[in-house]
């Protein structure tokens, strides 16, 4: 049997990296993990290679999509928590 | 005391867990303090000071020894000291006390963390050069730990930092400050103490290759009486309680009810 394909262990990777993001998602009501396991269950059949980077660069596109949520939201709240004082002059 | 040829840096990262920041704090029913049964996290504070330091290593790699980050905190505390590991810090200490205690004021963690500075240089003979810590916890905001160990070490200190530059020789550094109406550009001799804005960087987020690879980095563990430190609090905390809650408002139908409103909460014609 030939060894097992690359992207399988791709998809592996990219599934677990996006899992642990998801475990800090500052909205408990969005079903994070639930949409990324419909998703990579939706595309488990694909075959042709160029669908399959499509997949791939979607998946590399929410992962940074999600940080910088995460990294914007953090800088929101601390600006929110020490708002800069006013100048009454 | 330092040698004068150029040296390897080591820096010297002290980070506090906290309540997350995005948990609604609220106080437990004795009054006695928070309910502190939620998410924990790093000190946005000091997760800004950890990056900073790995992003001064990326610029200069041969200026930089070891990033070492110090936590004084109960037995969790460690989560924090891995997280900052998984970030790019290369090992930890872990000053432990019970769950039980009462968190410590800033004078004892800066009289704790001046303990750990002199045993670096005297038992490892690494001695620390640069201090990089958050400018304030956001559970406690006191704000006063950096400044309290530069006056304890004697050493310079450039607060609120929004822009840090080591010098090439590792000498000094140029720390553009954040102060009332602007920034300031400070100059000073290394060793001291850096404490950051929120403004000097944005965090990274660890990468789960290297959240494993922290598992392997070393922390040490001490308690404070290793180090001959007392972390009893001066102060007695008597009550903690609640903002007093805002009233709610109403909608008024018409002109006339506003008016009619308006007159009786005491408003009248100019």
């Amino acid at each position: 049997m030939a060894p097992l394909p690359p992207t399988r262990l791709r998809a592996i990777a990219l599934y677990k990296e996006l899992h642990r993001l998801g475990r800090d998602y500052p909205n408990p009501g969005y079903d994070f993990h639930g949409k990324l396991r419909r998703m990579f269950e939706r595309n488990k059949n694909l075959t042709d290679p160029a669908e399959i980077q499509r997949a791939f660069d979607l998946g590399e596109f929410i992962k940074k999509e999600t940080l910088a949520l995460y990294s914007l939201s953090k800088y929101r709240a601390l600006k929110r928590m020490y708002p800069e004082e006013q100048s009454n002059s | 005391m330092h040698p004068t040829s150029a040296r390897l840096l080591n820096i010297l990262v002290p980070i506090k867990r906290t309540i997350d920041y995005a948990v609604k704090i609220r106080v437990n029913p004795q009054n006695t303090g928070v309910d502190t049964n939620v998410k924990h996290s790093m000190n946005p504070f000091d997760e800004i000071a950890v990056e900073e330091a790995i992003r001064q290593r990326e610029r200069n790699k041969d200026a930089i020894k070891s990033i070492k980050v110090v936590s004084i905190g109960p037995p969790k505390a460690s989560e924090v000291i891995r997280s900052a590991l998984a970030m790019g810090a290369d090992s930890g200490i872990h000053v432990e006390y019970p769950d039980s205690a009462p968190s410590p004021e800033p004078l004892a963690i800066a009289k704790t963390l001046k303990a750990i500075i002199e045993r670096e240089a005297k038992e490892k003979n690494a001695p620390i050069d640069l201090v990089i810590l958050g400018k304030q916890a956001i559970d406690d905001d006191a704000g006063q730990t950096g400044q309290m160990l530069a006056g304890l070490l004697g050493w310079g200190q450039a607060t609120y930092a929004s822009k840090v530059e080591l010098d090439a020789s590792g000498k000094s550094a140029n720390v553009t400050t954040e102060i009332d109406g602007g920034s300031q550009q400070l100059k000073g001799q290394l060793p001291m103490v850096i404490t950051t804005d929120l403004r000097l960087n944005e965090p990274r987020y660890a990468s789960l290759p290297n959240i494993m690879k922290a598992k392997k980095k070393p922390v040490e563990k001490l308690s404070p009486s290793d180090l001959g430190i007392d972390l009893t609090p001066l102060l007695e905390t008597i009550r903690i309680s609640e903002p007093a809650k805002r009233q709610a408002g109403a909608k008024v139908e018409t002109v006339e009810e506003l008016v009619a409103k308006l007159k009786e909460a005491g408003f009248k014609a100019a």
